[in-house]
């Protein structure tokens, strides 16, 4: 956080006052209120990620999806937290490669997501696309990037588009610890508040740059700081409890939506399973990620506040079952839908004919 | 029903492994998010995760085993769960669908009568731009210089002051940057062009106007569109040295999904750079900063738009084609007049769109002359004219009289000194040459 001044001065005559008075503002209620209905849907949503994600690495492991396939495990409270606090109707969101929690939590089909891992034409980009480059324009949601840290220069369009439209929207632009460290994010930064753009950028900063954790790539590892040459304000977030992002979420969005400009804030969150599929677990100890599992999974923690709310084990018993039985039809309808015919190779390449 | 764990892939190539430890016995309970086993490839040991849980009923693959295949039963999990399908069979190879007879559309007629306006290219560029922007208020232009600079070659020029700083957008030094932010307003719904000062800069770009910009449609089944046009001077200037001297031409024309115009005179740069922003798909447009001030003949009428992806014939001439875009076709005309007061009449074709190519009216005039050359100011490695010559041999060989031959820059970085710059670039001297040679004269 920005140096505060030796004695309390009014806002008005602190010059660094806008870098962390979202954080101060996000402190002083750190916990959304959630309904029991809404802690419920939080707990539905992040175990639906989880599961789907799970069956995604099996049908990995047996050959149906190919290529790259990055799970979002262990980060669902991210996503969940900061789309719900979104307002669909206007506001966009973008992201890299690890897209099927942030497809997910739109409430989009899980059938059409799971059959583009698997390639096949009723996939919801027609197969073409895969894990990394999904989309639903129906929902604003810009994909699914593959190169580290261009989603971040797209979302600043995004962004642009919004205020150029004055449609009231922001964007919800997310990228890694990794995708931090890349040039373009900081040529966005510069003119994103230049601009005043309405945009929040949100470092998911799960400890690792692919094998690189962040102290071995990063000279300035609190990464909410990283907006502070370009004036941003910055928070940061405990990742790994839904209720705490989506506090922050209200804050952020609040402040992007009223024309103050960028917000950056930084969920500290963690991967249970590798980068991607082909990854030797070998820069981590397993003790490391035991200990995440064990003490900090968010779905867990939600789970606790469930239960001291009232809900009985029974109950969430039987939100994942159903979730069990969504995932393994999504699966199934996955593994059984056909492959894009071969005429598809040509399709979709320009829009226009010439 | 028990559930049988399969030896999974851990890479995309993977076929076999090694099973080199069981971290659970027969017996256990397994809960999902268990470590099983530990497998090895050739190249690193991977875990294997439980996404079951139940009672590992049986081990069948002892650790230790090598060469154990992919998808093979190794254990039996006795709990609920449905076991996975086959995977189904491999695609039949895609057939490519016949070429259809496109016929391009043609140029709009001019009527008679209409008035011709001298105008320079640069202003043509404006205008199209500004006739645009009063049509459709998502139009707007961002770039460095653009606005109360007036263009760093005045190609902006008064779009400011009629539409305003929302719309004339200055940014600052920073190419990868802003070509992602003006890339992200086309997919947000806007139809931003994209001033580069140079092409030379956009190399800081690329990675936006190619995998942002010109793979989105496809990747994401059609959903996507990218409706942007990326522009500004393009090739060599005069002395500015290799790095800010060089032809994109043939990088852009070798991208799947994106649109490519390099136009030579005002009234294509015109009608052009209209279609161009109306155009759904991404468009790279190539100008030449030394054609920016030559004046031609443009029609005053009230909205000039051309086709893309056709080509026009310059010069009609019966004994060599002479091929080229952009720059190269002043020289191409200027060598056709010498080459007439020897008696060969050469027929000069300005392609103007770069991709998609109109092959067809290059292999009609090949057809028709039965010799060809290509004038290109650009090297000639991997070139646009390589690409001609490669047409020329597949679908026009039985007409050719001749080699097709290339009229390229020499394939140096582009020198300072005043000699050596002009020996590297072609001119209007080397291509009529070309074209005597392959008249055999």
């Amino acid at each position: 956080m920005a140096k505060k001044p030796a004695k309390a001065a009014p806002a008005s005559d602190d010059g660094d006052f806008i870098l962390h008075s979202l954080q101060e503002a996000f402190e002083a209620k750190k916990r959304y209120a959630a309904s029991e209905a809404e802690m419920l849907e939080f707990y539905r949503q992040m175990l639906l990620i989880r599961r789907f994600e799970e069956k995604a690495g099996q049908l990995y492991g047996l050959g149906l999806i190919g290529g790259f396939c990055h799970l979002y495990i262990g980060q669902e409270a991210v996503a969940i937290g900061l789309q719900s606090a979104l307002d669909p109707d206007r506001d966009s969101v973008i992201t890299g490669y690890r897209d099927h929690g942030h497809m997910l939590a739109y409430g989009i089909d899980s059938k059409v997501i799971m059959a583009e891992l698997t390639g096949r034409e009723s996939g919801i980009s027609r197969g073409k696309g895969g894990s990394m480059h999904m989309f639903s324009t129906e929902h604003k949601f810009y994909g699914g990037h593959g190169i580290v840290g261009a989603q971040v220069a797209l979302g600043g369009g995004l962004a642009l588009a919004h205020q150029y439209n004055n449609d009231g929207g922001l964007c919800l632009a997310y990228f890694g610890d990794g995708a931090a460290n890349q040039g373009q994010v900081y040529e966005t930064f510069n003119m994103a508040a230049l601009w005043k753009l309405p945009i929040v950028f949100v470092i998911e900063n799960n400890g690792y740059a692919m094998g690189t954790a962040v102290k071995r790539g990063s000279a300035e590892t609190e990464f909410y700081r990283r907006g502070t040459a370009f004036r941003i304000p910055g928070m940061k977030v405990n990742g790994m409890d839904v209720l705490e992002v989506r506090a922050a979420a209200e804050v952020a969005f609040a402040h992007a939506r009223s024309g103050k400009g960028p917000v950056l804030m930084e969920c500290n969150t963690y991967r249970y399973r590798g980068h991607s599929m082909s990854d030797p677990a070998k820069y981590r100890t397993r003790e490391e990620v035991q200990e995440q599992r064990e003490h900090h999974d968010p779905i867990e923690g939600l789970k606790k506040t469930l239960i001291e709310a009232g809900k009985t084990e029974d109950e969430l018993k039987a939100i994942d079952k159903a979730i069990r039985a969504d995932v393994a039809a999504a699966a199934d309808f996955a593994e059984t839908s056909p492959e894009p015919a071969p005429s598809e190779l040509y399709t979709d390449v320009l829009v226009g004919e010439y | 029903m028990a559930i049988e764990l399969k030896m999974p892939a851990l890479s995309p190539t993977m076929e076999q492994g090694t099973l080199a430890k069981w971290l659970k016995a027969e017996g256990d309970r397994i809960e999902p998010g268990d470590i099983i086993a530990e497998i090895e490839t050739d190249k690193a040991t991977m875990e294997f995760e439980a996404i079951d849980e139940g009672v590992l009923e049986k081990i069948l693959v002892p650790a230790g085993t090598e060469d154990v295949a992919v998808g093979a039963v190794i254990a039996l999990i006795a709990g609920e769960g449905e076991a996975p399908e086959p995977a189904p069979a491999p695609a039949p190879k895609a057939e490519k669908p016949a070429p259809a007879a496109v016929v391009a559309a043609a140029d709009p007629a001019i009527p008679a009568g209409t008035n011709l306006v001298s105008t320079t290219v640069r202003e043509a560029l404006r205008d199209a731009m500004a006739e645009e922007m009063r049509r459709d208020p998502r139009v707007f232009v961002m770039g460095e210089e653009v606005a109360e600079y007036q263009g760093a070659y005045k190609v902006t020029q008064g779009l400011l002051d009629e539409f305003g700083p929302k719309r004339v957008i200055d940014t600052p030094i920073t190419e990868y940057g802003f070509a992602g932010i003006g890339t992200g307003a086309a997919m947000g719904g806007l139809r931003p062009i994209v001033e580069f000062m140079t092409f030379n800069f956009a190399m800081q770009a690329i990675d936006h106007i190619i995998n942002s910009a010109a793979k989105t449609n496809y990747m994401s089944g059609g959903q996507m569109r990218c409706p942007i046009v990326f522009r500004g001077p393009n090739g060599a200037a005069s002395r500015v040295g290799a790095q800010h001297s060089q032809n994109y031409g043939p990088w852009y024309a070798s991208v799947p999904g994106l649109i490519v115009i390099a136009p030579y005179d005002a009234a294509d740069a015109k009608g052009l750079m209209k279609a161009a922003i109306r155009c759904e798909d991404p468009v790279v447009f190539l100008e030449n900063e030394l054609v920016y001030g030559r004046s031609f003949d443009v029609p005053d009428v009230e909205d000039y738009v051309l086709p893309i992806g056709k080509a026009r014939i310059m010069r009609e001439g019966k004994d060599v084609t002479i091929v080229s875009y952009s720059i190269g076709v002043g020289m191409a005309l200027e060598a056709a007049n010498t080459l007439a007061g020897e008696g060969i009449d050469a027929e000069v074709i300005d392609l103007r769109t770069l991709r998609p190519l109109d092959k067809q009216t290059v292999l009609a005039s090949l057809a028709k002359t039965n010799r060809l050359i290509v004038a290109e100011e650009g090297w000639p490695t991997c070139s646009i004219a390589s690409e001609i010559v490669s047409i020329c041999m597949e679908e026009g060989f039985d007409h050719l009289d001749a080699p097709v031959m290339r009229v390229c820059n020499e394939d140096v970085p582009l020198p300072y000194a005043a000699n050596l710059e002009k020996l590297a670039l072609i001119d209007a001297a080397r291509i009529a040459e070309a074209a005597r040679k392959v008249c055999y004269k």
